[in-house]
């Protein structure tokens, strides 16, 4: 019986551990997050470091961006339109393709895409500075690695992940057009009208609303991890991977309230 | 916008040392990681234009200690002071300003990789936004004191180790601060490059009279530092008259220790460490003629 007993209280007390853990590194995500965003209103400012990331996400994830938006758009129409000829009603199709472009899949999957991307590139990046002790050196240097490194990535991620999306939305429209076009025999006057009719106000605010909650969770998510790199290189490529994982989970949870949100308060 | 670089000695509380009043001061600090307590109590103080030399096997705690007097890591207990300030509890901003005043190589150079090497010895300059032929000139004159003016444009991906630790030396003397801190400058490097960055250490001591903490392993390290000086007439390295003695207290200057100790040179004081505890503090020739069994069995298998 004493036997069971201390192995119990280990298993328990490990298990505590591992709680501990976890909530406190939920404490020194949130702190650095608020610490990152406070850093925004107060100078120095670092505005070319800002316009660098910006480049760097922004038109560094337009091709796949483009790419895979335009693909989306296409399959879309493809997977939509046999069950709108059942009916008769391809000219649906337009509807279908906006709705579900602009509310949910082009801000999901550009968030997806640029997770991928971006989030495994930020962390790599920042771990590999922790590794080397360049973040130490410019501490010693007098210089805020977070006011430095970290606030330009989450801003330059919040300004350019809603104009990614939008690009990919347009993208996957004209996919769909085209896809329409040649296999359903779909105008583009009746394709493009339905589209954007299909579209109205709460839509919109759900399509570019999410992009701003994506970006801040990808880019502080990333940076968190990069930051808190240890063990090495090996440290670097586990900071790496969980960077790209937590924030691809996290989003895609965070996407369902949210969307639960949006859709109460514009009565869907 | 940009402004003229200030004068070191212009800009805040942590500029002038306090008259009387050691330059870095460790009363009782304790640290330790997990279960382990690295260091057990350490308390010594290092006085104007003094450099301490951090003596002791790998793991000792020499650059633990290093970085808490840079206020990089926090004391668990204990005092650790610099330019009368406890910089042990100072808030991360104040610590900021506080490091813009001291010089820091680190043991692999750390230096920014995705700049080049002007990039990386103007960062403190550029960071203040100082005036940019101002930013200029001292960068090409940190690099020519480094003798690496050549590779203004080169990343530090494409230099040798040697040569990375030059940079890095350039980079922490770029704004002369009153307070360097050299963390195993010669670790990994051949016999020759070790003699070429000590040889720059000692030139930069003695040129800008700064008060500094070195850590190593190499004893010969502490020896050169202790007896040898640059002469600024000759522009050549030169022994000195008399070996290693520099002991320093309340009220002696560094240039009169300077005049008195050792025939021109600034005063080098050795501090060896074991087992997280100081073992030894004092002159150089104090360690070398020291009958301790340990000290010796330290200095023969450290050379």
């Amino acid at each position: 019986m004493p036997a069971q007993r201390e192995t119990l209280e280990s298993v328990s007390s490990v298990l505590a551990d591992v709680i501990k853990q976890q909530v406190l590194a939920v404490q020194d995500y949130t702190m650095l997050s608020v610490e990152s965003i406070k850093n925004v209103f107060t100078p120095p400012f670092y505005w070319m470091d800002t316009l660098e990331q910006m480049d760097l996400i922004g038109v560094g994830s337009l091709p796949i961006i483009m790419l895979t938006g335009f693909f989306i758009g296409g399959v879309l129409v493809l997977q939509t339109a046999a069950q709108f000829e059942r009916f008769g009603e391809t000219a649906l199709t337009g509807d279908a393709v906006a709705l579900a472009l602009v509310r949910e899949l082009g801000p999901a999957i550009t968030a997806l895409l640029v997770a991928g991307r971006n989030a495994s590139g930020i962390a790599s990046e920042i771990g590999s500075m922790v590794v080397t002790e360049q973040l130490d050196a410019m501490r010693a240097l007098g210089t805020d690695p977070v006011r430095k490194l970290m606030t330009p990535r989450v801003v330059a991620m919040v300004l350019t992940l809603p104009l990614l999306t939008v690009v990919s939305d347009f993208v996957g429209l004209v996919g769909g057009f085209l896809v329409a076009y040649f296999t359903l025999r779909l105008g583009a006057v009746q394709f493009w009208t339905r589209a954007i009719q299909a579209l109205d106000f709460g839509d919109l605010v759900q399509g570019f609303a999410k992009p701003f909650i994506f970006a801040f969770i990808i880019s502080t998510i990333a940076c968190f991890m990069g930051l808190r790199v240890k063990g090495g290189t090996q440290g670097v490529g586990r900071a790496t991977t969980s960077a790209v994982v937590i924030s691809s989970v996290i989003l895609l949870v965070v996407d369902t309230f949210v969307t639960k949100l949006l859709l109460w308060v514009f009565q869907k | 916008m940009t402004r003229a670089i200030p004068p070191a000695e212009a800009r805040d509380q942590f500029t002038e040392p306090v008259p009387g009043e050691p330059v870095i001061s460790f009363e009782d600090v304790h640290i330790g990681f997990e279960d382990r307590e690295v260091l057990q109590g350490i308390s010594f103080e290092t006085w104007p234009g003094e450099t301490k030399v951090l003596l002791g096997e790998g793991g000792s705690g020499k650059t633990l200690i290093m970085k808490m007097a840079a206020g990089l890591l926090r004391p668990d207990s204990g005092k650790v002071i610099v330019m009368g300030q406890d910089i042990g509890d100072m808030p991360e901003n104040e610590l900021l300003n506080f490091r813009r005043h001291i010089g820091f190589v680190f043991q692999e150079g750390a230096l920014f990789d995705s700049m080049t090497v002007a990039e990386n010895v103007s960062f403190r300059l550029d960071e203040e936004q100082a005036d940019e032929t101002e930013t200029d000139k001292r960068v090409r004159e940190a690099l020519r004191f480094v003798e690496m003016e050549s590779s203004l444009e080169r990343y530090p991906g494409e230099l040798s180790g040697g040569m990375r630790r030059r940079v890095s030396i350039a980079r922490a003397l770029v704004d002369r601060p009153p307070i360097i801190f050299y963390d195993s400058p010669t670790a990994g490097l051949d016999p020759v490059t070790c003699q070429t960055i000590m040889s720059l250490i000692l030139r930069g001591r003695d040129l800008q009279g700064a008060t500094s903490l070195l850590a190593t392993q190499r004893v010969q390290d502490a020896f050169g530092l202790a007896n040898f000086h640059f002469d600024k007439g000759s522009g050549h390295i030169l022994r000195d008259k008399l070996n290693g003695r520099a002991v320093l207290g309340p009220g002696r200057t560094s240039d009169a220790t300077r005049d008195a100790n050792s025939g021109g040179t600034s005063p080098t004081n050795v501090l060896v460490l074991r087992d997280g505890k100081v073992y030894f503090q004092g002159a150089a020739d104090e360690l070398l003629s020291s009958t301790d069994a340990y000290l010796k069995e330290f200095l023969a298998s450290a050379r």
